[in-house]
């Protein structure tokens, strides 16, 4: 997908243009969401794992579905960490920058790995393929350093296994 | 007969290779047409031996590992179904040292049972906690709980017992129970095993807790790190409505109690009890002032019980063997047992339930085995990025609440993590700032702007710039940090930034004897 079709534009007037989202999809969440009290986040995490982020210009019809303004949506979306406003590349890794996985290298793996995706943390390769994240712990500080990759947990990662799971998941896809 | 062979599930043996293995072992007996009755279950939390294939015989279970899966045919050929000898053999697993050692309550089944067998459960003394505590009066069961001594296990140390008397003395229409399962501490795992490894252990508690106070409905406000909890908690609900032991009047009791899963979404500071509950009703993780206390007006205004997953996964066996039973472990004010969990740069990384009063040397070099990479330990963080860095002359002192706050530090969630002597301290201290500053929720000033500050001034001490006047200076800010901020991530960010600074002054630059006088 080219990323530059799911960001919000300026109109001639100065108003905000939204790209297109799936209205319906969006609909259908919020529809199994509304009457449970405090549903904000589940319907974002919903919305995210639907369509791999929140589209910004969801954000006016959440809000009228929880009668709340738009800021307060957008905060938060804006607070938490996990929300995105424009789609991750195909692959999501992240990396246990915390002090367990400090203690066993972490700093020098995660060097490793931005030479290796030729990007940095919190950046997209080139390519689109791999979005690299930081992330404060996953748990897995027995066996540190650890990763998450699309979801599946590694421990005890060295630079040549890292490698060996970042190679695996581009052939797959 | 066919044997069985026991698998872990939990997501760190998963991440070492459990799933692999797993496979291996099933597609390598049906080859040989052995018949074998494959269990996957929860992890002993020995994860250095993961994954740990575990065999039932005669004598009990006998272990292997770690076990990789391309070795699964050679311990077939080594007759591992009978017992044979191995390099990763282990021998029965409940006489290994590290395990036979542990005074396990909280995690009597780990490694032991499958997660999600209610069956199980009950074979290992589950569900006789709440059996108790529903043929109790409720204000029994909560003295019951403060007999014990139990306090709050997600760091804070509250007395579990104090906090349910004043839920149950609010007058509201409705309470709720709301289980703080952010466990964002580096080097802690305790949580995340029990909701994986022993998801009706929690549930339980919560349903105590329930019982107790008057509430019939719970959260678990689960961090979006840890997927495999959450499947597994919603798992163990659907198991336990479908048997009757949650949801309307349960086992014909008259109490109803219900709860469901909420997961957070990344941010360190939802582990903050009031900033989680406005996570929950679907704001931004922004702390609340108190008072109001949660007990009081908590969720949607209602009066809240708000728990750590060990704290209420401790109840049921406090209701099932008698609080004196749970309060005979410990010292002092510190009663009962703590999951501490080993972590970093440790040889025999896991879980280590012990009584209160161990010492962290005990944890480190007899659990532990000292550090993986062979060299010495240096500095020891315990109790997350608000914890205190201890240096290796402490190692002596006893992990209990009060002799750590002595030195400034906190067993905080019983986390430990081991550094060696190539640890920059410096460095450290710099990311605890930065730290502080990204997941800080920005409601309060100090910890706000002066996380910024803080990183700024060490930056400023590292690279030699008028060191002796932004050292006191970067005191001076830690104290106003620590004594102004509104929660724990600003009053207690500078503790490891303190405990730096005084015990490794080297790395920075700076000379012992230098120390500013005026401060603190």
């Amino acid at each position: 997908m080219k990323r530059d079709s799911v960001v919000s534009r300026r109109s001639p007037g100065g108003g905000l243009i939204h790209p297109p989202h799936d209205v319906e999809q969006v609909a259908r969440i919020l529809e199994r969401w509304v009457s449970t009290p405090g549903s904000l986040l589940p319907i974002l995490h919903d919305i995210q794992a639907a369509m791999g982020h929140v589209p910004p210009g969801a954000v006016g019809q959440i809000a009228r579905a929880l009668n709340q303004s738009r800021a307060e949506v957008h905060g938060v979306i804006s607070f938490y960490h996990d929300f995105r406003r424009s789609p991750a590349g195909l692959h999501v890794l992240k990396v246990c920058q915390a002090e367990s996985c400090q203690a066993v290298g972490s700093r020098a793996l995660t060097a490793g790995i931005e030479r290796l995706l030729g990007c940095k943390l919190g950046e997209t390769t080139a390519d689109g393929a791999v979005t690299l994240e930081a992330v404060y712990c996953l748990g897995n500080c027995a066996c540190s350093p650890a990763l998450m990759l699309d979801g599946r947990l590694h421990g005890l990662v060295t630079e040549a296994k890292a490698e060996r799971l970042i190679a695996t998941a581009r052939k797959g896809a | 007969m066919s044997v069985t062979v026991c698998v872990p599930r939990d997501s760190a043996a998963l991440s070492l290779g459990a799933d692999e293995v797993a496979t291996a072992i099933a597609l390598e007996a049906a080859k040989r047409g052995v018949a074998i009755r494959l269990v996957r279950t929860s992890s002993r939390g020995m994860f250095w031996l993961e994954p740990l294939v575990e065999v039932q015989s005669a004598a009990g279970r006998v272990g292997y590992g770690p076990v990789d899966a391309s070795e699964v045919p050679a311990l077939f050929a080594a007759g591992f179904l009978q017992g044979g000898a191995h390099t990763s053999a282990l021998g029965p697993v409940e006489a290994i040292p590290w395990l036979a050692r542990q005074e396990r309550l909280t995690f009597a089944r780990a490694g032991i049972t499958d997660p999600l067998s209610i069956a199980d459960y009950e074979a290992h003394g589950g569900l006789r906690g709440l059996k108790r505590a529903l043929s109790m009066a409720p204000s029994d069961v909560v003295e019951e709980v403060f007999a014990s001594g139990l306090r709050g296990r997600g760091g804070a140390a509250f007395p579990t017992g104090i906090k349910w008397r004043t839920v149950a003395a609010a007058r509201a229409p409705r309470k709720y129970v709301a289980v703080n399962a952010d466990e964002g501490d580096s080097g802690t795992y305790s949580d995340r095993m029990i909701m994986e490894g022993d998801p009706f252990v929690l549930l339980e508690g919560m349903a105590i807790a329930g019982h107790a106070t008057g509430a019939s409905h719970g959260y678990i406000y689960v961090r979006s790190e840890y997927p495999f909890a959450v499947a597994a908690l919603n798992a163990a609900l659907a198991v336990l409505r479908e048997a009757g032991w949650y949801g309307p009047n349960i086992q014909g009791s008259g109490f109803s109690f219900d709860a469901e899963v909420r997961v957070g979404a990344g941010a360190y500071i939802c582990g903050e009890e009031t900033s989680m509950l406005e996570s929950i009703e679907g704001r931004r993780g922004v702390i609340r002032y108190k008072p109001p206390l949660p007990a009081i007006k908590g969720l949607f205004g209602m009066p809240t019980v708000v728990n750590n997953v060990v704290s209420l996964a401790s109840v049921p066996v406090i209701l099932d063997k008698g609080a004196q039973a749970y309060a005979d472990f410990g010292l002092g004010r510190s009663r009962g047992t703590l999951p501490i969990q080993l972590a970093g740069n440790v040889r025999r990384a896991g879980l280590v339930e012990k009584a209160f009063g161990v010492t962290l040397r005990e944890l480190i070099e007899d659990f532990g085995g000292g550090t993986r990479s062979g060299r010495p330990v240096r500095a020891v963080p315990v109790g997350g990025p608000l914890g205190a860095y201890f240096d290796a002359s402490l190692l002596d002192l006893p992990l209990d609440y009060e002799a750590l706050a002595e030195h400034k530090g906190m067993v905080g969630h019983g986390g430990i993590v081991v550094f060696d002597d190539t640890v920059d301290m410096a460095e450290q201290a710099r990311y605890a700032m930065e730290f502080c500053a990204i997941e800080s929720c920005g409601k309060c000033t100090p910890c706000r702007v002066g996380s910024i500050r803080g990183r700024e001034l060490i930056e400023r001490i590292v690279r030699g710039e008028n060191p002796q006047a932004n050292h006191a200076q970067l005191l001076k800010l830690c104290d106003v940090m620590e004594n102004t901020s509104l929660c724990a991530l600003g009053g207690m960010a500078p503790y490891p930034v303190i405990s730096a600074l005084r015990y490794f002054p080297g790395d920075f630059g700076l000379e012992q004897s230098k120390e500013p006088s005026c401060v603190v």
